[in-house]
């Protein structure tokens, strides 16, 4: 009784408003939506836009779609100093794949640890695996290559590939995911069976964390990907750089040397592409990473 | 006995499981600190008429004083405290702002958009500055060309402007990310306090201030830790303006100023004080952030 007068009273609230500001407001929300999109994208669409320009066609109108030189720009590209950016390229792709490979499997290994095993002294071993979370990485980079010249091992593959493989987030996540989405019941069984902890692991258990995995192993690749601080204070030698260096040593000719820009805009748009690929196609797997740190 | 024989091959599949990232850690994150540590202790001085080479002395907190009186350092911070003045505020609120559309009952096409606004995280952040310097720079941008035509003159490059130069690449980079994020946290909270505040006859508006908003105070914690502490690495940006913008010098941030210590002026002991300093600053700002948050919730 007191409920159906309750609703009559907020219907005759509610209804001297006409249809119209809902209407209203909905054409605001998505305008706001699609003004902060735009800004996003037109960075982007311009990157996009100025890699089919010729030197001197960058300063002209951007709307003048005369000209098409993106495929000349990438002939150029891949022939300047010797063909150096496809070797960067090669480079990125090498500590990046097999970098975030090998860094995914420790990062999840060692979080299915510390959630399915009890040991002493476990949760303090996480802890300090947390607070590795929160070490700026770039301070961390000058102490590691300071450490790398004392071994003699600056200005080597291994100088940017080792310090890579390790993802404390990564640890963290792994934890997260091992206690969600493998059952205890499941190594119980194994156990019971007779087979290894190890035999469970490998052929059990990371099958059923491969989602946990591709996301783990998406973020330590775009993190390698981005990677500028590190490859910049460890190599010297061109022939190691990945391509955010290589594109560096470009940019810092690029004022006297203009003949690079159209190299260096070309080269940024082709670097940005496997990062747009695998985050597009993986979405579900970067949302689950987010959302599993902003939720808990 | 089986029980116990349990446990030590559990031990035993603990230490293989957790072995090559343990090892890793040390390697490359635990020990590199101590060394560098260590080496913030010493200093190198040439001895005698530059023959001989240099030799190593004990300088105490000596490297530590050299980096936090020189104003040089120092300054880098004031940088930091301004860009985060200019940034936190844009960044944080933009991002919620935005959330809270995604998240209202009139937004379209939430995917959709949730993936435009994310793009830009996915871009290197050295391309990211390369993009916006060229965008910044007249005669190659079609932002400074359309502005101009609109009677509007802004030099993104001029030393005023620097500061918010570098704010809007970081904008760019980072509000997307933190709009998934808080996105995330909003569609967590259960369906029936929303509906609640509905029936109660609260708007959208009000229902977004008063209801939601607080009930993801832990995210928006979260985003401003980590948003200080990467802050305070700022480097990437600005070296990529060094040079066009004449405000922003080689050691315009205390990221920097390390860099600028360890690989101009070869000094060491400087360089590993200032980066320990750096780490330092991070872990107190963070401490701090997550005591008045807690503090907040109880």
């Amino acid at each position: 009784m007191t409920l159906t007068v309750e609703k009559t009273v907020r219907a005759e609230v509610r209804d001297p408003l006409p249809a119209r500001p809902k209407w209203a407001s909905k054409v605001v929300v998505n305008a706001a939506l699609l003004l902060a999109t735009l800004y996003t994208l037109l960075p982007l669409t311009w990157l996009l836009v100025a890699s089919t320009r010729s030197l001197g066609g960058l300063s002209g109108d951007v709307f003048d779609f005369s000209e098409f030189q993106f495929f000349d720009n990438v002939g150029a590209l891949t022939k300047a100093d010797g063909g150096i950016y496809l070797r960067w390229y090669l480079n990125s792709l090498l500590y990046a794949v097999v970098g975030a490979g090998l860094g995914a499997l420790f990062a999840v290994a060692a979080g299915y640890a510390f959630d399915k095993f009890s040991f002493k002294g476990k949760e303090k071993l996480f802890g300090l695996v947390l607070v590795g979370v929160l070490v700026p990485t770039t301070a961390l980079a000058l102490p590691l290559y300071l450490l790398a010249s004392e071994l003699g091992v600056v200005n080597t593959f291994w100088a940017v590939f080792i310090p890579v493989l390790v993802n404390p987030f990564g640890v963290y996540l792994a934890r997260i995911f091992s206690a969600s989405q493998v059952p205890d019941e499941v190594l119980e069984a194994a156990r019971m069976d007779g087979a290894g902890e190890l035999t469970t692991f490998w052929s059990i258990s990371l099958r059923m964390l491969m989602p946990g995995f591709v996301t783990v192993f998406l973020f330590q690749f775009t993190a390698i990907w981005n990677n500028f601080f590190l490859p910049l204070v460890m190599l010297s030698d061109r022939e190691l750089y990945p391509l955010s260096l290589g594109l560096y040593s470009w940019h810092t000719i690029v004022a006297a040397e203009r003949e690079y820009y159209p190299l260096l805009i070309t080269g940024a748009l082709l670097a940005v592409v496997p990062v747009v690929v695998a985050f597009l196609s993986l979405q579900r797997h970067w949302k689950a990473g987010l959302t599993s740190g902003a939720v808990k | 006995m089986a029980r116990s024989s349990q446990k030590r091959t559990e031990r035993g599949a603990a230490a293989m499981l957790l072995g090559p990232f343990m090892v890793l850690f040390v390697a490359t994150l635990v020990v590199p600190i101590g060394y560098a540590v260590y080496l913030s202790l010493f200093t190198e001085r040439s001895s005698g008429l530059g023959f001989g080479g240099t030799e190593t002395l004990f300088a105490g907190l000596g490297n530590y004083l050299h980096a936090l009186s020189d104003p040089a350092f120092r300054d880098g911070f004031w940088v930091i405290v301004g860009y985060l003045v200019g940034y936190v505020p844009v960044m944080v609120g933009g991002a919620l702002l935005l959330a809270l559309l995604l998240d209202s009952t009139l937004a379209r096409a939430k995917r959709f958009f949730q993936l435009t606004l994310y793009l830009p995280h996915a871009v290197p952040g050295l391309i990211a500055a390369i993009i916006w310097l060229y965008l910044y720079t007249p005669g190659l941008s079609p932002v400074v060309s359309a502005m101009r035509d609109s009677g509007l003159s802004w030099n993104f490059l001029s030393s005023d402007h620097a500061l918010s130069s570098v704010v809007n690449i970081a904008v760019w980079e980072w509000i997307g990310y933190n709009v998934v994020i808080f996105y995330a946290a909003l569609q967590a909270i259960p369906r029936e306090v929303i509906e609640a505040a509905s029936v109660d006859g609260a708007g959208e508006l009000r229902t977004a201030l008063s209801i939601k908003l607080p009930m993801i105070r832990a995210a928006v914690v979260m985003t401003v830790m980590f948003t200080i502490i990467g802050a305070l690495q700022l480097f990437t940006e600005p070296v990529i303006l060094n040079g066009a913008n004449p405000a922003v010098s080689a050691t315009w941030t205390p990221n920097m100023y390390a860099y600028d210590a360890a690989f101009r002026k070869s000094d060491y002991g400087l360089a590993a004080a200032a980066s320990i300093l750096l780490a330092l600053a991070a872990a107190a700002l963070s401490f701090v952030v997550t005591r008045v948050s807690q503090r907040r919730t109880a």
